[in-house]
């Protein structure tokens, strides 16, 4: 039950990707082309508000719920390892037109050969666990 | 009020909307940021015997799993019913490009359905896209940690310097592929 809160909430952001059509792949390669605002919108206005939203918090020194500090996931710098892993996964973004997020709410949508890009991905991430003391971090 | 919600909603009201899923996942203490469950999912299937990465207390971010089952069903619940015409607007542009691939209808539905079927999965062109695709987004989200929420939204949100760089990563592999790769694996 106490899990519920995080269904809702995720049940909440698949209707906003699809309602928004960040899930299509025709958004995603129009975007890469530089051929509309859309994307270029949802993700601007999503910065923007969430940047004012995340700066009031901090000033008011907001807590969660559950009384605790909030984990605002404060990153070491690193040129390598954003830039490469970055690229790698703006190559597979434009491939399938699905981030993380979407290839599971198209999944929900009935798209369910997007099941095969779900277990890829989860393929991917093991692949990179394999080899991750080789690569630049 | 359904008959607007039907319709594709502007990027101004979607956006903002994005946002304040954020703020309510950092609000009940946790983060927003999809990609990571493919690791978990990784070290529930036993990927720990493998390598090191997976060895994680893995039940702490069932939350997260919850969460994306939550997004599959509200998939679900936006086609069902929530739209009333799946196609969308895309540029005039943009059609006429993909046309000139050899695609019949683009835009008339959320994805290629001529490219993204059971059949070519098994073709040269549906591996590519879709296995090889899915490979590098698991690959690459771990590798640069995170993907378009976590870094795209989150990230940059807070201001993150290494979250600018994972999103120039972004448009960098994202442009090298449709510009290069895209106009030959569409028309194999």
């Amino acid at each position: 039950m106490k899990y519920i809160k995080f269904l809702v909430v995720g049940i909440i952001f698949g209707i906003i990707l699809s309602k928004s059509e960040a899930v299509s792949w025709f958004r995603i390669y129009e975007m890469f082309k530089f051929q509309s605002f859309h994307m270029y919108g949802i993700i601007g206005s999503a910065v923007v508000t969430g940047a004012v939203v995340i700066a009031i918090m901090k000033k008011m020194n907001v807590q969660s719920t559950l009384g605790t500090e909030i984990n605002y996931s404060v990153k070491k710098m690193s040129v390598k390892r954003y830039l490469f892993g970055g690229t790698i996964f703006g190559m597979g973004w434009a491939m399938t037109g699905a981030c993380p997020g979407p290839m599971f709410v198209l999944v929900g949508q009935g798209f369910g050969l997007f099941l095969v890009v779900i277990a890829s991905a989860i393929f991917g991430t093991f692949l990179y666990g394999l080899v991750k003391d080789k690569l630049p971090h | 009020m359904i008959e607007l919600i039907s319709k594709p909603w502007p990027w101004y009201i979607s956006g903002p909307l994005i946002s304040l899923v954020m703020f309510t996942m950092l609000i009940l203490g946790k983060k927003f940021g999809v990609s990571s469950n493919l690791r978990t999912i990784c070290s529930m299937s036993g990927a720990g015997k493998f390598a090191e990465f997976f060895r994680f207390e893995w039940k702490k971010d069932i939350w997260n799993l919850i969460f994306i089952l939550g997004a599959l069903i509200g998939g679900f619940i936006s086609r069902e019913f929530l739209t009333a015409d799946p196609s969308v607007a895309i540029s005039a542009q943009t059609i006429a490009d993909l046309q000139a691939f050899g695609m019949s209808n683009p835009g008339s539905d959320y994805i290629p359905a001529e490219i993204f079927n059971w059949d070519t999965l098994f073709s040269l062109k549906g591996f590519l896209l879709m296995v090889v695709g899915g490979i590098l987004i698991g690959f690459g989200t771990r590798y640069g940690d995170g993907c378009t929420s976590g870094h795209g939204i989150s990230g940059l949100s807070n201001l993150q310097l290494p979250s600018l760089v994972a999103v120039i990563g972004f448009f960098i592999g994202g442009l090298i592929v449709t510009f290069f790769v895209l106009p030959y694996v569409l028309t194999l």
